[in-house]
Formats: structure tokens, sequence, C-alpha cells
């Protein structure tokens, strides 16, 4: 069986204004709702505050909750159904951390069971501390930020075969980043100055795949980040797992298309860019659907099946491997062909 | 060399499903599989060094009373400064020998002279304040893990985070409010002398001497279950300590046959314990313990030799619990939880049932669809895959890592990116032929073309995943450990595993067509 058959042409790259619009648009629409909204709105694990789980024996309504709730002092931020109706099972946060409370999942249960008179079992609770959430914070962040440097390390030494210029490269983000640290700029704008210090560079040595690789990355996070806030999902440390993994990810897709242009590019140095990108994105196209396709079956079946918990972690996997898989084949290649344009 | 690899997988793997048929531990479930507790503490070591300082400016100002050295004001500032002005030449002189003499780690923070009164402020030096708060998260470390092991929790996990941060693990634990209290509890003993020079009735109606306080002890008829509550009017200063306490037992009393528990002090603890017992016969010295009297005895005769008892109608495991609590001592500090998850152990039953279901429903069709797309050769991959899950548990088991929700979800994102390597070859077998190229040759230049593909593609997902497990924490470690198994095990079964079934079959088994 075969989904693509050998010596189709499709005409990807001729299509790159049209996908570079779409990305364009995409990637306003993530930053405006970021704005809009301030942010990724942050789960407690990385704003602080408190989460209970609750399951209930039988239905119950949320105003019955939230006043059972008060009943105990408690302020709830948010009650919100969690997972499938039939389960009955509640969220309730507030955004403070009830350190101080004792016994909150005792008294949880005996209030609510008084207000909606049905049995409730506390299922999970999680409190994080201000302080910790920062921590895990910023320790998010850093780990979004070295891997971003060691990917990019890797791929300006392996693609363009010159180790001591992507030496170099890791040399100028960390001595930007160590420059910026200096004067307590926060670790967002780090991050940023780091990417724009690491496509100067690259520009700079011409380090023309790496280049791409790099904008079909930033492309998949922020558009799946956006994806996030228009959704009105937390943002959690899972979330951040789930964001490393499309990282991982959508490079993977693009180090195997660039994998086979270089190739070509070696096999037929005559052809014109254009035709050896779109003879490439084709050859590998059938690899591409088929990786996406099994990929993607999984993290269905994890959406679908995987429980409320992990649910909008495999969400984020969804939205991240349908994003990367457009980016390599539409993002990451036409770069190239920018590339070789700029230099006519 | 693959059979090794095989059987070392299966070896390690088989005591999760039938626990106990070798000494081999089983894959460890992460807290949101098995219910139970995850804590973050912060130990208030500032809070360590508060008490230091007080305990300082105690010894000090009972110094300066027995040496009749004269000061305008003795207080304590910034909760970790002593400051102190002594007038005239004679007494400044006499307070100078005394600091020489008796407190010689004592930093002179400040110190001038004018119109001849000294104005002296005392500390202490950086290295000590450093010392008293690493002693005191190591020190509440050790009492946690005192407590929690009289509590009986196996396999707890607890160690220090950080700087002054401790982190404890309790899978499986149900009664999570009792371990709460028990790890939180400071467990700090106080000796306060009672206030019998006022009454306690108008204390409680209001009338409280600024140098006393009201402090309750708590009983319980264990007949009727009820509790009462005795008010006693204490002194504010305390007399003592349980910094002092070396150890603490329970005993019986030979002449009642009632338990009593037997504490020790230290040199310095028993020569304070003996001066109060002297100073104060006949009068009550209130034992408290996190502010609750415990008891209340009369003071018979001065104590000497650093033994005490602390008696009271405490039935045997009263007496026990009191000394479990002394012996392992009061937290130098308190404690602040600073994170609490909780997971109940239905939940983590429900989300083990939901990973596995969304595993396996994801597997097989998988599976299924790699054996239409590709056929005999998808066959091949799919043994590849199983293969792959068998490793990664192995794996688990082996590095003794632990399985979380996550972590599942790593395996079922892996299942979906093992293929991918088999499909890079199968794709460029499938080139190849249409070259018109044997079978035999297709293959090898198959694998030869895809191994480097492979191998850059899997070097950035493992590069993501190792800066996971550096910088992530608890679930997020079990996705990150997962998600570096299975990359690492793909790669083994992609380029050694199915080369080696391709080859036997082309080669030993003859056979010319390739079904792909």
């Amino acid at each position: 069986m075969q989904f693509i058959k050998p010596g189709i042409n499709i005409d990807f790259v001729g299509k790159r204004k049209i996908a570079f619009t779409i990305s364009l648009l995409l990637i306003a629409v993530s930053i405006v709702t970021l704005i809009v909204n301030q942010g990724p709105r942050y789960g407690i694990d990385f704003a602080g505050g408190t989460l209970v789980q609750v399951k209930f024996a039988k239905a119950v309504t949320i105003d019955r909750i939230k006043s059972g709730l008060e009943t105990i002092d408690m302020t709830a931020s948010a009650v919100q159904q969690f997972g499938h109706a039939a389960d009955h099972e509640y969220l309730i946060r507030t955004d403070t951390a009830t350190t101080a409370v004792e016994g909150l999942a005792e008294r949880i249960e005996t209030g609510l069971k008084a207000s909606t008179g049905v049995d409730a079992e506390t299922r999970r609770v999680e409190m994080v501390g201000p302080q910790v959430g920062k921590d895990l914070r910023e320790k998010a962040l850093f780990a979004m930020f070295y891997s971003l440097l060691f990917i990019t390390v890797y791929i300006s030494g392996r693609f363009e075969m010159k180790w001591g210029k992507s030496a170099i490269v890791a040399a100028a983000i960390m001595a930007a980043v160590y420059l910026l640290s200096l004067f307590n700029v926060s670790i967002p704008f780090l991050m940023l100055a780091a990417l724009i210090v690491s496509l100067v560079v690259f520009w700079f040595f011409e380090f023309k795949y790496a280049m791409g690789a790099i904008v079909a990355l930033i492309h998949d996070v922020t558009i799946t980040v956006g994806v996030f806030s228009i959704f009105d999902k937390e943002f959690t440390l899972p979330i951040v797992a789930a964001l490393l993994t499309i990282i991982g990810y959508s490079l993977n897709d693009t180090i195997i298309v660039f994998d086979r242009i270089r190739e070509n590019l070696r096999k037929y140095h005559k052809e014109p860019m254009m035709t050896i990108l779109n003879k490439s994105v084709n050859e590998t196209l059938s690899r591409t659907i088929l990786t996406s396709g099994t990929t993607l079956i999984v993290v269905i079946a994890l959406f679908v099946l995987g429980g409320g918990i992990i649910h909008d972690f495999s969400f984020a996997l969804l939205v991240g491997v349908m994003v990367g898989t457009y980016s390599s084949v539409y993002v990451a290649s036409p770069i190239l062909l920018a590339w070789q344009n700029r230099r006519k | 060399m693959i059979a090794a690899v095989i059987l070392a997988a299966v070896i390690y793997v088989i005591p999760t499903f039938r626990p106990g048929i070798w000494p081999h531990k089983k894959i460890n479930l992460g807290l949101d599989l098995q219910g139970g507790m995850h804590l973050v503490l912060e130990v208030e070591a500032d809070k360590a060094v508060e008490n230091t300082v007080e305990r300082l400016a105690q010894e000090m100002r009972d110094m300066l009373r027995k040496e009749h050295i004269r000061t305008l004001a003795f207080e304590r500032v910034e909760g970790i400064k002593i400051a102190v002005k002594v007038p005239d030449e004679t007494n400044i002189a006499s307070f100078d020998d005394l600091l020489d003499k008796e407190f010689r780690d004592v930093r002179v923070a400040d110190r001038t002279v004018k119109d001849g009164v000294l104005d002296i402020v005392l500390d202490l030096p950086d290295k000590e304040i450093e010392r008293i708060r690493q002693l005191a998260v190591a020190q509440a470390l050790e009492t946690i893990r005192n407590r929690i092991d009289q509590f009986g929790v196996s396999e707890p996990d607890i160690r220090i985070q950080g700087e002054q941060r401790i982190l404890v693990q309790l899978p499986g634990i149900k009664d999570t409010q009792r371990a709460k209290d028990l790890i939180g509890k400071t467990a700090l003993l106080e000796f306060k002398l009672v206030d019998e020079t006022h009454d306690v009735q108008s204390a409680l109606d209001g009338n409280v001497p600024a140098s006393s306080e009201i402090l309750y002890e708590t009983k319980e008829d264990p007949a009727t279950r009820r509790t009462q509550k005795i008010p006693f009017l204490v002194k504010k200063r305390t007399a003592l300590t349980g910094a002092y306490l070396t150890d603490a037992r329970v005993q019986i009393d030979s002449q009642y046959n009632e338990p009593y528990v037997s504490i020790t002090f230290d040199k310095k603890g028993a020569r304070l314990f003996e001066r109060i017992t002297a100073e104060n016969v006949k009068k009550r010295l209130a034992i408290v313990l996190d502010g609750n009297v415990y008891s209340a005895p009369v003071i018979q005769e001065k104590i000497a030799g650093g033994e005490a008892r602390i008696t009271g109608s405490f039935t045997t495991n009263e007496a026990r619990d009191l000394a479990i609590v002394l012996r392992a001592g009061a937290l130098p500090a308190p404690v602040q939880i600073l994170e609490e998850r909780t997971v109940g152990p239905s939940l983590g039953t429900d989300s083990i049932r939901m990973g596995l279901l969304s595993m396996c429903v994801g597997g097989i069709l998988v599976v299924l669809f790699m054996a239409v797309y590709y056929k005999a050769s998808g066959l091949i991959a799919d043994f590849a895959l199983i293969l792959n899950i068998l490793l990664i548990a192995g794996g688990l088991a082996i590095f003794g890592a632990t399985l979380t929700l996550p972590g599942i979800a790593g395996i079922i994102l892996t299942i979906g990116m093992a293929v991918d390597a088999n499909v890079l070859i199968f794709e460029r077998i499938r080139e190849e032929m249409g070259l018109g190229k044997t079978p035999r040759a297709a293959v090898d230049a198959g694998y030869d073309r895809a191994t480097l593909t492979i191998l850059d593609a899997n070097v950035t997902t493992l590069i993501a995943a190792l800066v996971l497990f550096q910088f992530g924490t608890g679930p997020v470690k079990g996705f990150a450990v997962t998600l570096s198994l299975g990359v690492v095990a793909s790669l083994f079964t992609a380029l050694v595993l199915t080369r080696a079934v391709f080859d036997y079959v082309l080669i030993h088994r003859k056979i010319r067509t390739i079904s792909i």
C-alpha cells in the first residue's frame, strides 16, 4: 500500500507566499491573544495556589459546591467540571496557597456534603506556594532556554559541518545572556534576546539550515502557546514538557527534510534551488505523512482516553505535532529558498 | 548481542508483573499513579539563628547579673543582634572581660564609647550564621526522617532540595493529614514556670500580667473521649528548652508502677536545670510542647546531674509518643509547607487504567496500520515496536526510574515516533527498489542512507529529553526518562534489530522478493 506515488511533484515551495501569510497570521493571532490575555494563563504550578479535585457520588450543581465552600470560609476562584460529566468530578481552585489550613481535605468533604447532600471524595490536593511557583517558572524557562541552546549548537554544527563556528554561536548566546542577566532582565526577554542573537550569528555565518530550523521551531512553539491562550487553557509544568517534546519533534521533521535537501543538492547541483527543494519535500512526503499519522493516532488516543489529568498535555502535543509537520514542509524549506534569492 | 539485550530487559521487567520471582526491583510507580503525598517544606532557618541569639542573650543577661555588671540597656534588635549600653569605666572593663572570657565566638558589630557610656552591638559572625542555618536544615531533615520512620511509611523519599528546602515523598499514604501533622510539628519543648502570684481566673477574664501568658493543657478522657482544656498562667520567659536534651526514654516508676519519661540534659542544660529547680522549689514548672502544656509538676527539690522526669497521668502509649517526639527532637526551626501534592489512591488507579487503555488502543492502531501499509515488512516493524516497549520497561526497572502518568504519555508518544525510524528505512528501501535494485542491495542501501538521518533526528529529541530531565521535577522527570529511554530503544530496534531480521530473511532463507 502506498499513499504517495513515487515521482509525485506537488509544488510546495511555490505556495510559500500563501503559507507564509497563514503562518504570520497565526503567529500574529497568537501574540495578540497573549497580549490581550496578559501572557499565558499560569496554572498553580507557576502562579501558586490551591487546586482540589473532588468526586461526588451523584450529580451536583456548581452553585451548591460554591455555597458549600463558603460555609468553610474558602473562596474558590473557579469551580469547574473535570473529565467526563458522568464522573461528577470537579476542580476547585483558589489563588492563595492554603498552607495554614489544617485538614483541608476533610473540611472540604464535610462542607460539600452539607451543602450538596452528596458524598464527596477528595481525590487530589495540590498546593503550591508563591515562592515555589516562581522557582518552578524559572526552572521551566531555563529548561526551554538550555534545550534551545544545545539544539542550536547541534544543528549549526551538524548541518553546516562547522563545529568551530557552532562553538562561537554558543559562546555568543551565552555571552549575550550573561551580559543581560547582569541587568536583571527577566527570563522571557533573555530567551528572546538569545534567539535574536543566534539568528544574527546564523545570518553572519550564513548558517541557512540552522536558521530555517530555528525559525520553524519558534513558529511551532509560538503557535502552540497561542492556541493555549486562545482556548484559555492553563500553562502547567507538564505543558512545558509537552512544548519541549514538540521542539524535539518539529526539529526531527525538519532535519529529515533538510537531510534530503543536502543529498539532492549534491546529486542535482545544476538544478535550480526551487526544484531541488520541491523534489526533496516530495520525496520525504510519504515519510512525513506516515510518521505524523502514527504519532497523531497515539496522541489522539491519549487525548480521548487518557483521562482529565493529561488532557491538556495531550492537547498541546496534538497541536504541536500538527503545526510541527506543517512547518517542516512550509516554513523551514522555503526559508532556504529565501536565503538563496537574497544572494542573487 | 540482540538476544542478550532482550533477555536482560525481560529479566528486569518480570518482577513488575510477578513480584518476588527474583530479587530485582520492580518498576516504581510515581505518586500520581499509586497515590501518595509530595511535600516541599521550607525550614525557616533564620528562626534558628534568632533562637540561638535569644539563648545567647539570656545567658549573657544571667552572667551580667551574676558578675554584678550594670547595664543601662540590654535588648535584642533585628532578631539577630544584641545591643547593650554599659556605663562607667570599671563596669566597661569587666564587661569586656566577660565578653573575652565567656563569649569568645560573639562578634562585635559596633562599639562606641561616648561620655563614659559604652554602646555595643553584638552579633554572630557570618560563618557562624551560615553554619547554624545549614545545621538547622540538616537537623530538620534528620528529625523528619526519624519521625517518618516511626510513622511507618515504606520507601519514603526525604531529601534536601536547594538551600533550605526539604522534599518529602510518601508513596501510598492514605491518612495525609496525620502525616502532615507529624512532619510539620515543631515539637518545641519548653519549661516555663507557672505564675503563682496571679490568679488564673482573673487572667482568663482579661487581666493577664505583662510577664505571663495563658497556655492550655488538653486532656482527653479515654472513657468518654471528651476533651477538657485546663488553663495555666505561666511566665512568658522560657526557663529551659528541649534543645539541651540528649535523650528521652520511657521508664516505669517502680513504686507506683506508672510510666514516666526520663530525659537527659547535656552539660549546659544540666547546669541550667539545676539552677532553675534550686531557685523554685515547691513551685510548679510547666512542661510545654508547641505551646500546649503537657504537665505542670511541683518541683520537690533541687535536681542535679542533668536527669529529669516528666511525670503525669500517662498511659504507656502516651509516654512512648512523648518520648518519640522528644527523642526525634524538635525541629531546630519551624517548617512551612511550600508545596503539597496529594493524590488519592483511587485517582491513581484510574490514571493507570486510562493510561494503559490509551496506550493499548494507540499501540494496536499503529501496529495494524504498519502491517497494512508495509505488509510483511510492517510486521517486522511491529515486532520492533513491541520490543521497544519491552526495552523501555526494562530500562525503567534497571535504572530504578519512576513511571509517572506523563511517563506513560512518553511511552505512547514513543510508540508513534518509534515507527519513524522504520518508516524512513522502508521508504528508502522502496525508493531503491524503484530504481531497480535487488532486494538485498535495496535493504543495504536503505539502511545505509537512512542511518545518519535517523541519528540526527533522534539526537535532537534526546537533547530535549535530557534537558527536561535536568530541570524537571516529579512527573515531568518521569516523562523525560521514558522519552530518553524510548529514543535509545527505538534507535536500537530500528538500526540493529530490524536490520538483523532482514538480513536473516534475505541471506539465510534465500528469499528473493521483499514484501514492503
